[in-house]
């Protein structure tokens, strides 16, 4: 197909640059330059969708952000596959494919626009009222059926391939918006000498000069003026150009999110490059230029394809070379759209009338239409239109009565006015004032370090923009501390004036009137169902919009908001102010989740953490799994086994020779300074100052409450020294809460803490072979169970390398714990690893680690407790230094409630099958007899098969446990319940022997 | 994103830096172990949670790692100042009363 | 005697080179994390050889040993020679607190034109040479972790991480230093 509607004399495209593109399978040609509504509309093409609730036929409205009706699925590849994409916002490219969205079969003949005949019963509220019951409907029937016929595009099933970016930037002022406010603004702020972001959503910077055909700035068109103060910007330093950039979000503290779009416009993208860069900006200053928006006329079936915008229309016409039609009228309340008629009108498009509501429209834009031969029909409504695919006809009347006359059209230009696109304003949390003489919001009260220009701030002469858009630049600039003399000046003019206008349904859509006057295109929102929310109650614009959806599709009522507004206004009595604005809400138009997510995805999603020593474990077969952050070798099956029976041999292996256990990731905290034990005193419940140097102690960490917090092995290293050990998930919340008591209430300690975690890797060696296997590497340590027994720590080397080594156990075997500097982690593993085999030791994982202890009741922090556990309740009240007068936690394990009877303890439990095994969390009853819902008396908290012991163990915090020895209990579980005896929390070595060798 | 002036590092700072950490000016009791259950109760539990004027404290964990306190409206985000830990608790009811 | 253990670095083998902007770890360091009071500072700063700076967001450099502000009384002594900190600080008798952290840290060498704009994808301070001058360092957060950053010249910056989270921190640097500009 040519491009028959494409103008060679008008617009600023290269017909030379021609790009070939498909839409519903069809081929077409556009110019590069396009965006995918002016090629379609090269081509002749209106209809582009079918409407969300009604399936009408749906054409181009706009030229720009604020596209209701022209949403269309772009498909690259099987995985990119983009819904909801404006047509508008679109670029061309070669090979672009495009398909059109919410019709079957075909947007010609849709099937589901058999609703629209429904339409009177799918009014306002009519979710909430038709489909109310049978209740079990409302999942099998109504919704999927509802999804099925109402809705945009279909979101893509594959992950997404792309990658997208983020950055922060920082600047003395941003400016929204790239028109002539903005370049205006930007260049006067940028020759003060303060670092300046441009952004805006075009391609090119220019904004409604792109359209108007009279603008003259700095003595030159005004377009070409913004291409040549673009390239100036760009050529300087202290400036940032972001194009296709839309600002979407004003947040705290002069904060802006911006989407800039780097490659949806290609056709070709570079693999490297970010399909989307978020750019987070803290500007000192923010100049808002972004514009109006042009508000449609509500009035009969103002839907049809071909009806559309007058400024799109002259956007198309003087900037894409496209004659949106043959045979043009235009129907407004307002003087702008009489610019579009009379350029339409020069290009040689038959503009047939102007259609104005006005009974006596006045001034030179009207003389100018009157005098090319456009019959101005004043005080005049359209009352209807008429055309299935595209509008071919519409009915006009006097307002005032008269008889009807009829327009033979194929487009139909329409404008109620400009609304000032107040977004990001009003998102900065400003509050809008009301413009009572033009019907519109203005910025009022500003709560941010910001200052709108041009139309957006309601300045509707582009001499007066210009002028107050530079003084803005200037002085922002001048407020950041830019002190450059250098002072733009140029002056500007024009032909229009913005600001007149009128809101709300035209006289044919008045109330009473049956008819279909879209005020919500995205939505099907009519200004009768609006007068029908007012009419069941809906007081508050809030209520309005909940109950009719209006302003809620994905254009957030850019066009309509006002118009619906309007209606209820008029409905209620009440001025416009009193009915109240809905909340403007970030994002200012869409914005992918790629784009949010920026590089966390992936390996980037968040980091997984890794031990000097997991390389080995790889190599040697570990199964990984996440601890917090951390992966961590699991268990180690070999030749085959699976899990449980790679834990059986490893938990039997390390008590019958030993097993070597990657600890590194246990937490680490060095605490040191002479008050290093009157610290320890007051963030552990245990005795610190007695403690001997070379010794280890088990440490209880309470909160204030009186819950255990976490716990750990404490080494004293010197008098003022301690290394502290964290479980591996609280190691950096126990350093916070240890530097928030050191920092805010006991400021007077000298002491310090410094995290450790990291230094050093821990292999931990357990069993009754464990000295043995260290002892070769082992200098200047008497490891000796004389000389180093039980809860002991020596600094030394091990491998040649510093070490600090510590005896302990986590098992219930002999025990030792080699840190040694995180760089000689693997190495030093290596050797003893090589050293183990030859006593049949083995490696072994967190789950077999998790087993060891259970088999010797300690604890665990996060699976034991949960933060309502007291010490007395997990039965380390000996851990509680009982002389001592204070603790963090001390008063806490006072109140009532912590000291009353009834509370849960820590046992052991054992199921009369030894085989079978207790699920985790499952609950605990005294009597499996008792109806439904039982009195449940507690839970289990751990639970394994012991090969050691030959039978299931389990620990579980039950009522009064420790009064309940040998008591039967129940475990009832979906498939019947499993009968429990209580016992003591120690199931293996129960006298520990094994410990001290 | 909040920017938060740290009165240590003496500018300011994007908030990722930093952590919220409950209210200010709530010193742990000197004789915390005398006291009543209903006193423990107020001491421990009970915060004022301001619409308005809170007195906050924050650390700048990703920063120099202090503790500080601020006093931010809860309404506008805007801090009204930030001082260190052991300074007394500025007087703002002129701006209290403003609100 | 088995023989005496060797190092592994985290981030073994990494490096990117990219138009403006290169990736490449640096070599092992020693490391302190010192703390004291201000009274300490003189004692300490001449046994080490250089001033402990006092200023917020400062360092003060000698030959190839380094000492970085990082709180009011928090310092990261680097001594790129290997140098035993811990027993320089260890004849000192005033108060204070020396730890070696040595292996704790990975430090990641990001140099090039572009340098401030890569670290810009993680790092919300603001990097022009007005807000973080040559010299300049902070702790603070680039991406999902902590680092600490530290501008060496006008186009190379030092990032310091703890060594789980290098892995990250290089492929996020990585990730940003691919896009084109």
């Amino acid at each position: 197909m040519t491009q028959a509607f494409r103008i060679p004399s008008a617009g600023r495209l290269d017909t030379g640059r021609t790009l070939d593109f498909t839409f519903d399978g069809k081929s077409f040609t556009g110019l590069e330059g396009d965006t995918l509504a002016s090629a379609l509309l090269a081509n002749g093409v209106h209809l582009t969708g079918r409407s969300f609730k009604y399936h009408r036929p749906r054409g181009i409205l706009s030229a720009g952000a604020e596209e209701p009706n022209a949403l269309v699925g772009i498909h690259r590849d099987e995985a990119r596959r983009t819904p909801n994409v404006r047509t508008t916002i679109q670029e061309l490219y070669a090979g672009l494919t495009a398909v059109s969205q919410n019709r079957w079969p075909s947007l010609s003949f849709d099937v589901g626009a058999i609703s629209n005949l429904g339409a009177p019963f799918f009014s306002a509220g009519f979710y909430y009222k038709t489909f109310m019951w049978p209740r079990a409907a409302w999942e099998r029937l109504y919704e999927p059926v509802i999804r099925r016929t109402a809705g945009l595009g279909v979101a893509p099933d594959k992950p997404d391939p792309d990658h997208y970016s983020n950055r922060f930037a920082h600047c003395d002022v941003l400016v929204i918006g790239g028109g002539a406010a903005g370049l205006a603004a930007a260049l006067a702020a940028a020759e003060k000498g303060a670092s300046v972001i441009i952004a805006d959503e075009q391609a090119a910077l220019g904004g409604s000069l792109r359209f108007e055909s009279g603008a003259e700035i700095d003595g030159r068109p005004g377009w070409e003026w913004a291409q040549e103060t673009k390239t100036a910007l760009r050529a300087r330093d202290n400036v940032r150009v972001l194009t296709r950039t839309t600002g979407f979000g004003y947040y705290a503290h002069n904060m802006l999110g911006l989407v800039e779009r780097l490659t949806d416009h290609l056709a070709e993208p570079s693999p490297e490059a970010p399909r989307e860069r978020l750019w987070q900006v803290r500007a000192k200053r923010v100049v808002l230029a972004t514009g109006a928006i042009e508000r449609h006329m509500v009035f009969p079936d103002n839907d049809r394809p071909g009806v559309m915008l007058a400024s799109a229309a002259r956007t198309y016409l003087n900037h894409y070379g496209v004659a949106v039609g043959r045979k043009v009228s235009v129907y407004t309340a307002e003087d702008s759209a009489y610019a579009a008629a009379i350029d339409l009108k020069k290009s040689g498009t038959d503009v047939l009338a102007i259609v104005d509501l006005r009974t006596d429209p006045e001034g030179a834009l009207v003389e100018q239409a009157r005098s090319l031969g456009i019959d101005v029909f004043a005080g005049h409504a359209v009352t209807g239109t008429e055309g299935r695919l595209r509008v071919r006809r519409v009915s006009i009347s006097p307002v005032s009565g008269g008889p009807r006359r009829e327009l033979e059209i194929d487009t139909l230009l329409t404008s109620s006015g400009w609304t000032p696109a107040v977004h990001l304003f009003s998102q900065s949390r400003g509050k809008l004032a009301f413009d009572e003489e033009n019907q519109r919001f203005l910025p009022g009260e500003y709560v941010q370090d910001a200052v709108s220009v041009g139309a957006c701030n309601g300045t509707s002469d582009l001499a007066e923009t210009v002028a107050e858009s530079l003084r803005a630049g200037e002085t922002a600039a001048k407020e950041t501390g830019a002190k450059k003399r250098k002072t733009v000046k140029f002056e500007a003019q024009a032909s229009e004036d913005w600001s007149s206008g009128m809101a709300g349904a035209a006289p044919g859509a008045k109330s009473g009137s049956k008819a279909m006057a879209f005020v919500d295109f995205q939505h099907d929102v009519t200004a009768k169902d609006i007068r029908q929310a007012v009419r069941e109650g809906m007081r508050s614009i809030e209520h309005v919009k909940r109950f009719t959806t209006t302003g809620m599709a994905t254009d957030q009522g850019k066009t309509s908001n006002i118009h619906g507004l309007a209606i209820a206004s008029e409905m209620l009595g009440k001025p416009i102010p009193q009915v109240g604005l809905t909340t403007f809400r970030s994002p200012y138009t869409p914005v992918t989740f790629g784009a949010l997510v920026g590089h966390g995805r992936g390996k980037l999603f968040e980091p997984t953490r890794r031990t000097p020593i997991h390389s080995w474990a790889e190599a040697h077969g570990a199964a990984f799994e996440p601890v917090g952050q951390w992966e961590r070798a699991w268990y180690f099956p070999q030749n085959g086994e699976d899990m449980h029976a790679a834990v059986a041999r490893e938990c039997h292996t390390t008590r019958q020779a030993a097993g070597i256990f990657d600890a590194t990731t246990l937490g680490k905290i060095e605490v040191v300074g002479p008050d290093a034990a009157r610290f320890m005193e007051l963030m552990y419940t245990n005795p610190w100052q007695k403690l001997a140097v070379g010794r280890c102690r088990y440490g209880v960490m309470l909160r204030e409450d009186g819950f255990i917090y976490d716990d750990g092995v404490v080494g004293r290293l010197a008098e003022d020294r301690f290394h502290v050990t964290t479980t591996t998930g609280g190691a950096p919340r126990v350093l916070n809460h240890m530097e928030d008591y050191l920092q805010t209430e006991f400021p007077e300690l000298k002491v310090w803490l410094t995290s450790t975690s990291e230094q050093w890797a821990v292999i931990a060696v357990q069993g009754p072979k464990s000295r043995d296997i260290i002892a070769p590497f082992v200098e200047d340590i008497d490891i000796s169970d004389e000389a180093m027994p039980h809860m002991s720590v020596r600094e030394g080397r091990v491998c040649g390398v510093p070490a600090r080594l510590f005896r302990l156990s986590f098992t219930g075997e002999r025990g030792f714990e080699i840190n040694v500097p995180a760089d000689y982690g693997l190495s030093v593993w290596e050797a003893v690893w090589a050293e183990g085999q030859k006593y049949g030791a083995c490696a072994y994982g967190t789950e077999t680690m998790h087993v060891l202890r259970a088999e010797k009741g300690l604890i665990i922090i996060g699976q034991e407790t949960d933060g309502t556990v007291t010490p007395d309740d997990a039965g380390l009240n000996w851990a509680i230094g009982k002389k001592k007068t204070d603790f963090v936690g001390i008063r806490g394990l006072q109140r009532p409630d912590l000291v009353a009877k009834g509370r849960k303890q820590l046992v052991g439990l054992k199921t009369t099958d030894p085989k079978t095994v207790l699920e985790e969390g499952a609950q605990v009853v005294a009597d499996p007899d008792q109806p439904v819902p039982m009195k449940m008396i507690g839970h289990v908290t751990s639970s394994y098969w012991s090969e050691n012991c030959g039978h299931s163990i389990a620990l579980a915090l039950i009522e009064d446990g420790r009064e309940r020895m040998g008591e039967k209990l129940f475990v009832p579980m979906p498939d019947g319940v499993i009968e429990v005896e209580v016992t003591s929390t120690v199931f293996f070595d129960p006298d520990g022997e094994r410990t001290n060798g | 994103m909040l920017l938060i002036h740290c009165p240590y590092c003496e500018e300011e700072r994007p908030e990722p830096e930093f952590r919220h950490a409950g209210e200010a000016h709530i010193a742990r009791a000197e004789n915390i172990t005398e006291l009543s259950d209903e006193e423990f109760e107020r001491h421990f539990f009970i915060r004022s949670n301001p619409k308005g004027i809170a007195f906050e404290r924050w650390r700048h964990m990703h920063g120099c790692a202090r503790f500080f306190n601020a006093a931010r409206d809860t309404l506008s985000d805007k801090f009204l100042v930030t001082y260190k830990i052991g300074t007394p608790k500025p007087d703002l009811s002129g701006e209290i009363r403003r609100k | 005697m088995v023989e005496i253990a060797h190092r592994t670095s985290p981030l073994e083998g990494r490096g990117f080179e990219g138009d403006g902007i290169s990736l490449s770890v640096a070599k092992p360091a020693s490391r302190l994390s010192l703390r004291a009071p201000e009274g300490s500072l003189p004692a300490l700063s001449e046994a080490l050889g250089l001033e402990l700076p006092q200023r917020p967001k400062s360092t003060s450099t000698k030959g190839n040993r380094a000492a970085l502000w990082l709180g009011p009384d928090e310092w990261l002594v680097i001594d790129e020679d290997g140098a035993d900190l811990m027993a320089i600080c260890g004849k000192i008798p005033d108060l204070h607190s020396a730890v070696d952290t040595s292996h704790r840290n990975v430090a990641i060498e990001v140099s090039g034109a572009r340098s401030a704009d890569v670290l810009s994808a993680g790092c919300p301070q603001d990097l022009s040479l007005a807000r973080f001058p040559v010299g300049a360092s902070s702790r603070t957060v680039f991406g999902k972790v902590e680092i600490i950053l530290w501008r060496r010249d006008e186009q190379t910056f030092h990032v310091e991480c703890w060594r789980s989270f290098s892995a990250y921190g290089f492929d996020l640097l990585e990730a940003a230093a691919r896009e084109a500009e």
